[in-house]
């Protein structure tokens, strides 16, 4: 009996810490299904790779099934990458479901959004069923476990990624890095001026 | 008594305690203070805490709120009997959906010539720069002013709510201004809504 309730107060403990923050704005649509992370360690990677280098190329099994290759794009869009740490997290669940709607930027920009995390397509595809329609490929970096994060200076050692932002012109030329602190969403505004200066129109 | 027994009862006494304890232990901890104090949202019969917003983006916004001058204002200094705030995000997949429902609450409101003395609706977007709040109010073609809360301030004043989150405040002259009704999620048909605000407001 002692031993039953020396065992409780671990798991008691945790249950009462793990209450889904709201601390970020997270959309009421998650209702209790997003895991709080807390605070995290704000960066736990790197050096990212840099402006100016070739972006690493890539094959990924995106959730519509298909794979989709960063190569397949050369010559053709300008590229941008949001690797973003874990599905059902509080600042990525409301990150993705903002360039929903955010579409009509990329096509004045000639772009293509990939959004990537390490979580496996079934956790991908329930957890993007919550935000909506997603214009753009959601691509799964699970196996080899961030295969594609560690190739950009973006896997911590914990094995999420970091919230991340690289814009890729159309020679497959590195642009703009931005990683971001994990805790927080990084400004629209910001894609925007790094694409505007690749077109020129800035 | 058996001693087994007593030290069996003891730990059945103290551990509710213990629990509730543990989260404060941790002081450094974010997290564990989150869970030691969760925030409150704003509940009805609250005051409204001091609300500062920056100046309407254009003069029709600043007509329709009875705030004329470029500088900062705060709720209570909206001319208005009642102010229905909704904290929203243009990241919100909620937020997005209801978008154009609101915008019909809006001219539920407009349309109407006792409400539309007395009402106003502004939103607030919490987490959302200047540019984002503008993208979402372009994209929905949003006709009442929405004001950024870039570094989530209002936010963290109205107790950290999840969006969407409606707030209705009652202004009355040289009092606080005092939370009739809140809603929690989408709202889904604004005359209901609008029936459940006049209801607490007294304006039926």
């Amino acid at each position: 009996m002692i031993r039953r309730i020396l065992y409780m107060i671990p798991i008691a403990a945790a249950m009462m810490a793990m209450g889904p923050s709201s601390a970020t704005g997270l959309s009421d649509v998650y209702k209790n299904n997003i895991y709080d992370t807390g605070i995290l360690k704000p960066t736990d990677s790197g050096p990212p790779i840099e402006t100016g280098e070739a972006a690493p190329g890539f094959t990924l099994p995106a959730i519509s099934g298909d794979k989709v290759s960063l190569y397949n794009y050369r010559g053709k869009k300008n590229v941008v990458i949001s690797f973003v740490p874990a599905a059902w997290t509080p600042v990525c669940s409301d990150q993705w479901p903002g360039y929903k709607i955010a579409k009509p930027i990329f096509d004045q920009y000639d772009a293509i959004l990939l959004g990537i995390t390490v979580d496996n397509i079934p956790t991908l595809h329930a957890w993007t069923n919550q935000m909506g329609d997603l214009w753009f490929p959601v691509l799964s970096d699970f196996w080899p476990h961030g295969a594609a994060a560690n190739s950009y200076g973006v896997l911590r050692s914990d094995g999420m990624a970091e919230r991340a932002i690289f814009v890729i012109d159309k020679k497959g030329i590195i642009r703009r890095v931005e990683v971001s602190d994990i805790n927080v969403r990084p400004r629209l505004e910001s894609i925007v001026e790094a694409l505007a200066e690749i077109e020129g129109r800035k | 008594m058996n001693k087994r027994l007593v030290i069996q009862r003891w730990i059945v006494l103290i551990l509710p305690l213990l629990l509730m304890l543990l989260p404060m232990i941790s002081a450094d901890s974010d997290l564990a203070a989150h869970a030691a104090s969760p925030p409150k949202p704003l509940q009805p019969g609250e005051q409204l805490p001091r609300i500062v917003l920056p100046p309407p983006e254009t003069p029709e916004h600043g007509k329709y709120l009875g705030v004329t001058d470029s500088n900062p204002f705060s709720v209570s200094d909206i001319e208005a009997e009642i102010v229905i705030i909704e904290i929203f995000s243009m990241y919100c997949p909620h937020c997005q959906r209801e978008a154009p429902i609101i915008n019909q609450l809006y001219h539920k409101i407009e349309n109407d010539p006792k409400e539309k003395r007395s009402m106003v609706l502004i939103g607030i977007g919490v987490g959302n720069s200047a540019f984002e709040t503008d993208y979402f109010k372009k994209t929905y073609e949003i006709p009442f002013p929405l004001f950024p809360d870039g570094d989530f301030t209002i936010h963290k004043q109205v107790g950290e709510v999840r969006t969407p989150f409606f707030i209705v405040v009652r202004l009355k002259p040289d009092l606080p201004p005092t939370v009739i009704h809140t809603h929690a999620g989408g709202i889904d048909e604004p005359g209901k809504f609008l029936e459940a605000i006049e209801k607490k407001a007294g304006l039926e």
